[in-house]
């Protein structure tokens, strides 16, 4: 029989890395289960600005995430690689099926996140790794001197747009409106940004080329009218880079706890509608998907879990 | 595991007999380092005479890997006969997938 932990924490990044150092923290007996890198989503952000106290120059993702490990480790979190496969959150002790093992605890946190968004253009799939990326931190360099594309408005697009234009010769954000979404600091270094070009009301339709990316399709929102973009003779191929929102990481749990649009429902303190089961982070139901706000649902669920587990006693 | 560069790639893989497992990867790309244990322990469990494993750092082979058709990291391939006979690329190189693959040429 394999021992029960107090807590497991589905996920590895600001969430569940916050709810293992207050968790570890507390003494409870806790068990990190990740199945790729620490940190999620953030550990492929180029730059970011927006966390309180981190440092204010030269703050990566990674740099961030590893001091969170660090931080959950110090106080006591176990961490295992593993791919979880199935899960039975109803009974007291809670079971979770890895390809490793089986794992057991008093209470769950799940802390699993999100996924980059598709672009939502036809032959994509054909062409990531190919041409289009989600991952700037990733393949920027292979863009040396290329001409690259960036799908979005948002804040994480043109963060990684500014990034990528140190790399690629001329960067142009293909946006489905006429202005960007993002914070406006992050827009008046855009505009000033010689690199930066903007393909305005418009979406990527198709993707195509032999082999590597080298040409697509965009298409007007207003008008319909559909555009060809060639690359340069030259060059003989470009970069596609999305970054329009994400979807929460949560097929794991359909059926098994309550859920909105694949987001889990939680009251203002993380629980589920399962006793002993809650949920952090990006794969929630909320209004802001940062990673202050994922560190500080992580830091709840760990104090709820303690109550939880002591009130079992 | 042997560490390649652009001028022993064509040596060790491309001219090399038996099959070739190379491990792509780059400078900052947080899931290739995240990945690369799990290639070193897989080359201690089916490394051999027929199927070697060497890593490639691509930001130091730009042209290199393009010329290998590869744009996005981390790629874990299988070479055999100078040419690419499978690959793991992007999400699809999990430990697990990654691994089925080897099994597949060990």
């Amino acid at each position: 029989m394999s021992k029960t932990y107090d807590v497991i924490i589905l996920g590895a990044g600001p969430a569940g890395l916050a709810a293992g150092l207050y968790a570890g923290r507390s003494r409870l007996d806790t068990l990190i289960i990740e199945k790729g890198q620490d940190g999620g989503q953030i550990a492929i952000t180029s730059e970011i600005e927006n966390y309180p106290g981190q440092l204010l120059e030269g703050e990566t993702g990674p740099s961030l995430v590893a001091r969170m490990t660090e931080q959950a480790k110090k106080f006591g979190a176990e961490r295992i690689s593993d791919v979880i496969k199935s899960l039975d959150l109803s009974g007291d002790v809670k079971k979770v099926m890895g390809n490793k093992g089986e794992y057991l605890a008093k209470a769950v946190i799940l802390a699993t996140g999100a996924f980059p968004r598709p672009i939502g253009c036809k032959n994509e799939a054909k062409f990531v790794g190919k041409g289009i990326s989600f991952c700037a931190t990733c393949d920027a360099a292979f863009f040396e001197d290329f001409e690259v594309f960036v799908v979005g408005g948002g804040d994480s697009a043109v963060e990684e747009a500014m990034y990528l234009s140190k790399f690629a010769r001329k960067v142009t954000i293909i946006h489905r409106r006429e202005e960007l979404r993002a914070a406006k600091s992050i827009q008046e270094k855009a505009f000033a940004n010689p690199k930066l070009h903007f393909m305005w009301d418009s979406v990527v339709e198709e993707a195509d080329g032999d082999e590597l990316l080298s040409r697509m399709v965009i298409k007007n929102t207003k008008t319909g009218e559909l555009t060809t973009v060639e690359a340069d003779e030259e060059d003989g191929m470009f970069g596609l880079f999305g970054f329009i929102g994400l979807l929460p990481n949560t097929k794991l749990y359909e059926g098994a706890v309550d859920m909105e649009n694949g987001y889990i429902r939680t009251d203002d303190n993380m629980h589920t509608n399962l006793p002993g089961v809650f949920a952090v982070g990006d794969l929630r139901v909320k209004s802001l998907r940062q990673v202050v706000t994922a560190a500080a649902d992580g830091a709840i669920a760990a104090m709820q879990a303690e109550h939880y587990i002591s009130n079992l006693k | 595991m042997l560490e390649l560069d652009k001028e022993t790639f064509e040596a060790e893989v491309l001219q090399a007999p038996g099959k070739v497992v190379v491990d792509f990867y780059g400078d900052g790309c947080v899931p290739c380092a995240a990945l690369m244990p799990h290639v070193h322990e897989f080359a201690e469990k089916y490394g051999g005479d027929d199927l070697k494993f060497c890593a490639l750092n691509t930001t130091k082979a730009r042209r290199l890997a393009i010329g290998q058709k590869i744009l996005g990291l981390p790629v874990i391939a299988v070479y055999e006969n100078g040419e690419m006979i499978d690959s793991c690329v992007k999400d699809d190189a999990t430990p697990e997938n990654v691994e089925a693959m080897i099994k597949k040429y060990a």
